[in-house]
């Protein structure tokens, strides 16, 4: 949850989706950012062929990486312990909060510069070192501006995405000593800059995400645009790298499909300014790179989600955004409107699956199922597919379901009303009654209750027909069965 | 074209009405059956059917969904196609019906109905590579033209009256039955119809079944944004192959007093070609 919903209550996607659609300028923000995205995206995946052959192979890499987890985090493990970096093991959120800060509290480091991690935003990172002293700075740039607004980010891969320019001067503006006012786009890059180059010479650790840790080799991958990425994990003595436990593959050589498949995928680029391959600390005579460095695997319901084989799918995932860079839902809604760590699609999937189907109820039911995220998803990742699964359980989960929640959001006029559906669909005579009936009523005014005011909102009630085509046809001759 | 075609065609076809059809739009189910009549098929058209079990499906009710979706596939005993004039209803059998079989003693019951299921325009152009002439001019309509004989469908290429329509795509029929270009090589054989595509054709309406119902908002945001694509293409209709788009994009036209005209590809075309 990224978003603190005020209270301990239950997050409210149908209301905070609402507000957000009366927001003209997340509207018109998104629509903008989406658009240059998909076309960025579109032009690099422009041959049907090449692009069905790689989202092939990515989607087989990490099918074959989840199949073998277990053994290939192991095997992680100690390859990255042969190279000199320290694994740490984390089941829960808060477990991986305590492990960070004993690192760091083992250095005596208060002042952390981070680079992207999604992780560390699952964990509420800042917030939990903030509040022991410790500061946490963002130095994505992205990152560095929803923190200095007391925000989360919007999107997995671009955090301000829900800022215009205007927007980020007037932050910079205020929140900046000394910095003027300026919408020029490299001038605020400078003013940003400026301030980061000296944090990261101060920094006593640095913290980073993973994009593909490598079990052979015992490799972490780290891919970003602009070099603080390569700053957060080189500069201060100290690097401390989280990953989700499904960021294995098995060899060097399933990586670039992988990255070719992410950053065309997420930014339309075919290849990042920066490729990271972090082998372990500073070795001897070297002169560079850091002392020390960590390895934190977060599970946080990931080895619940991996022993559904159908909902393992779901782990796939390489985080490239391409799902809410075209989803008609988040588009309109913006990534805040969903209360999670990852919004729009793979968000849907992943929330009730982590915190619960029955929490994250009206989550899974805001999609029309339009399939668009399937279409660009580039390992392949059955998203409506899994929603429809996820909607089953919520309403039918057995008792011995995996999943979290599971049979908890049943609604009995909601079950109610499909026994009466199932038997009216089921009984031909009963239906051919009905829907004449409808029929013969079509001149009357449609009632606005229930669905149909919902409907009605913005549209004119659908009026039946006086005939119903199983009416027409007999009357036309069309033979019957 | 035909001629190729002529071994794989078959004697008989069903025809699966789909429930919005059935009660909103029975002209464009009576349009699909006389489409597929006049290329010499007889269509069959079980009294018995209902609804495909699409809306319980997708809402994680699949029993009920189970339940209905094997009493329509007992209905249909004969290996003859199945043409359902939608591609939403036609994704759920054709792609959906087998996982929601999987266990079930009917399984290859299921996975051979689904595999003789097909939507109308798919069926039109894949099976029958049906030549449309464009031949519709309200005022002229003949009482032998309405019987839309191929032996009066002399005089290829005149055309009717000239109008601009649009085509919205169903998702399911883009991204599930991989249904795009059957129904604008359709259009295209019409010569007096000019064809203004969407700006943005592969974006959902907003329909989504209960989607439209639980998240009004969220749908409404869509619809309005469709509908005023439809309208900037300055098309006079609207034609789209799916009745549950039709009902949403077509309401809220009609709510804002567009004069844009929305309904199903299959009365168009038998309107064009000299049909009723």
């Amino acid at each position: 949850m990224a978003i603190e919903t005020g209270g301990s209550g239950p997050p409210d996607f149908r209301a905070s989706s609402t507000a957000a659609l009366r927001d003209p300028q997340i509207r018109a923000n998104f629509r903008r950012a989406m658009d240059g995205l998909m076309a960025k995206r579109a032009a690099l995946f422009a041959d049907p062929a090449e692009w069905q052959a790689l989202r092939a192979l990515g989607a087989s890499i990490r099918a074959r990486s989840l199949a073998r987890l277990p053994e290939l985090l192991v095997r992680l493990e100690e390859r990255c312990r042969q190279n000199g970096i320290a694994v740490h093991w984390a089941e829960t959120t808060a477990a991986a909060n305590e492990t960070v800060l004993a690192i760091l509290r083992a250095h005596g480091a208060t002042r952390l510069v981070k680079g992207k991690s999604m992780v560390s935003e699952e964990m509420h990172l800042n917030d939990f070192l903030a509040a022991h002293g410790v500061e946490s700075l963002e130095s994505d740039l992205g990152e560095y501006i929803v923190q200095l607004d007391g925000e989360a980010p919007s999107h997995i891969i671009m955090p301000a995405i829900h800022k215009n320019v205007g927007q980020i001067a007037r932050l910079l503006g205020q929140k900046i000593r000394d910095a003027k006012y300026t919408e020029d786009v490299d001038e605020l890059t400078a003013i940003a800059r400026r301030v980061l180059r000296q944090k990261f010479e101060q920094a006593e650790a640095g913290l980073s995400g993973v994009n593909v840790a490598v079990a052979e080799t015992g490799t972490l991958v780290l891919i970003e645009n602009e070099g603080n990425g390569r700053m957060s994990t080189h500069v201060p003595p100290l690097h401390i790298a989280l990953m989700g436990l499904e960021k294995v593959v098995e060899r060097l050589e399933d990586v670039p499909p992988l990255l070719a498949l992410l950053t065309r995928s997420a930014t339309g680029q075919t290849i990042t300014t920066y490729i990271n391959m972090i082998s372990g600390p500073r070795g001897e005579g070297e002169k560079d790179g850091p002392r020390e460095v960590h390895l934190v695997i977060l599970d946080n319901e990931r080895s619940r989600i991996f022993a559904d084989p159908e909902l393992r799918a779901t782990l796939r995932c390489i985080r490239c955004g391409a799902c809410m860079n075209h989803c008609p839902v988040y588009g309109r809604v913006g990534g805040h409107a969903y209360q999670t760590t990852y919004p729009g699609p793979i968000g849907k999937i992943l929330a009730p699956q982590t915190e619960g189907v029955k929490r994250r109820h009206d989550l899974m039911h805001a999609s029309s199922l339009c399939g668009a995220c399937v279409e660009v998803c580039p390992v392949e990742i059955p998203i409506t597919e899994l929603l429809v699964r996820l909607r089953s359980e919520a309403a039918h989960g057995e008792p011995g379901s995996p999943v979290l929640e599971a049979g908890q959001a049943r609604n009995r006029w909601e079950d109610l009303a499909w026994a009466a559906w199932r038997w009216l669909h089921g009984s031909p005579r009963a239906y051919r009654l009905v829907s004449r009936l409808l029929a013969r009523c079509a001149w009357l005014p449609p009632p606005r209750i229930g669905p149909l005011r919902a409907w009605t909102s913005v549209r004119t009630a659908p009026r039946p027909a006086r005939r119903t085509l199983h009416e027409l046809a007999r009357a036309r001759g069309v033979r019957d069965a | 074209m035909a001629e190729r075609r002529e071994e794989s065609r078959p004697r008989a076809v069903y025809f699966y009405g789909t429930c919005l059809v059935d009660l909103f739009f029975p002209a464009a189910g009576m349009a699909g059956i006389e489409l597929l009549r006049r290329e010499g098929l007889e269509v069959v058209f079980p009294q018995g059917q209902t609804c495909c079990g699409q809306p319980p499906f997708n809402c994680g009710h699949s029993a009920a969904a189970l339940a209905v979706a094997r009493a329509q596939i007992a209905l249909f005993p004969q290996p003859w196609p199945v043409v359902v004039p939608s591609g939403s209803c036609a994704a759920m059998m054709k792609r959906h019906y087998p996982e929601l079989f999987a266990g079930e003693p009917d399984h290859p019951a299921a996975e051979a109905f689904a595999a003789r299921v097909y939507e109308l325009t798919q069926f039109l152009v894949g099976v029958l590579g049906v030549q449309l002439d464009d031949k519709s001019q309200r005022s002229q309509r003949s009482k032998a033209s309405q019987l839309g004989q191929r032996e009066q469908r002399g005089q290829r290429g005149q055309g009717g009256q000239p109008v601009r329509v649009t085509w919205h795509s169903s998702c399911h029929a883009l991204r599930e039955l991989g249904v795009r270009e059957e129904p604008l090589a359709l259009l295209g054989q019409l010569a007096n119809v000019e064809l203004a595509p969407l700006a943005r054709e592969r974006e959902c309406c907003g329909f989504g079944g209960t989607f439209s119902i639980r998240f009004p908002e969220i749908s409404a945001a869509m619809v309005a944004d469709k509908a005023a694509d439809v309208t900037a293409t300055g098309a006079s209709e609207l034609l789209s192959g799916d009745c549950g788009c039709l009902l949403n994009i077509a309401g809220h036209l009609a709510r804002q007093g567009s004069p844009v005209r929305a309904r199903h590809i299959a009365e168009f075309l038998l309107e064009r070609t000299g049909g009723d």
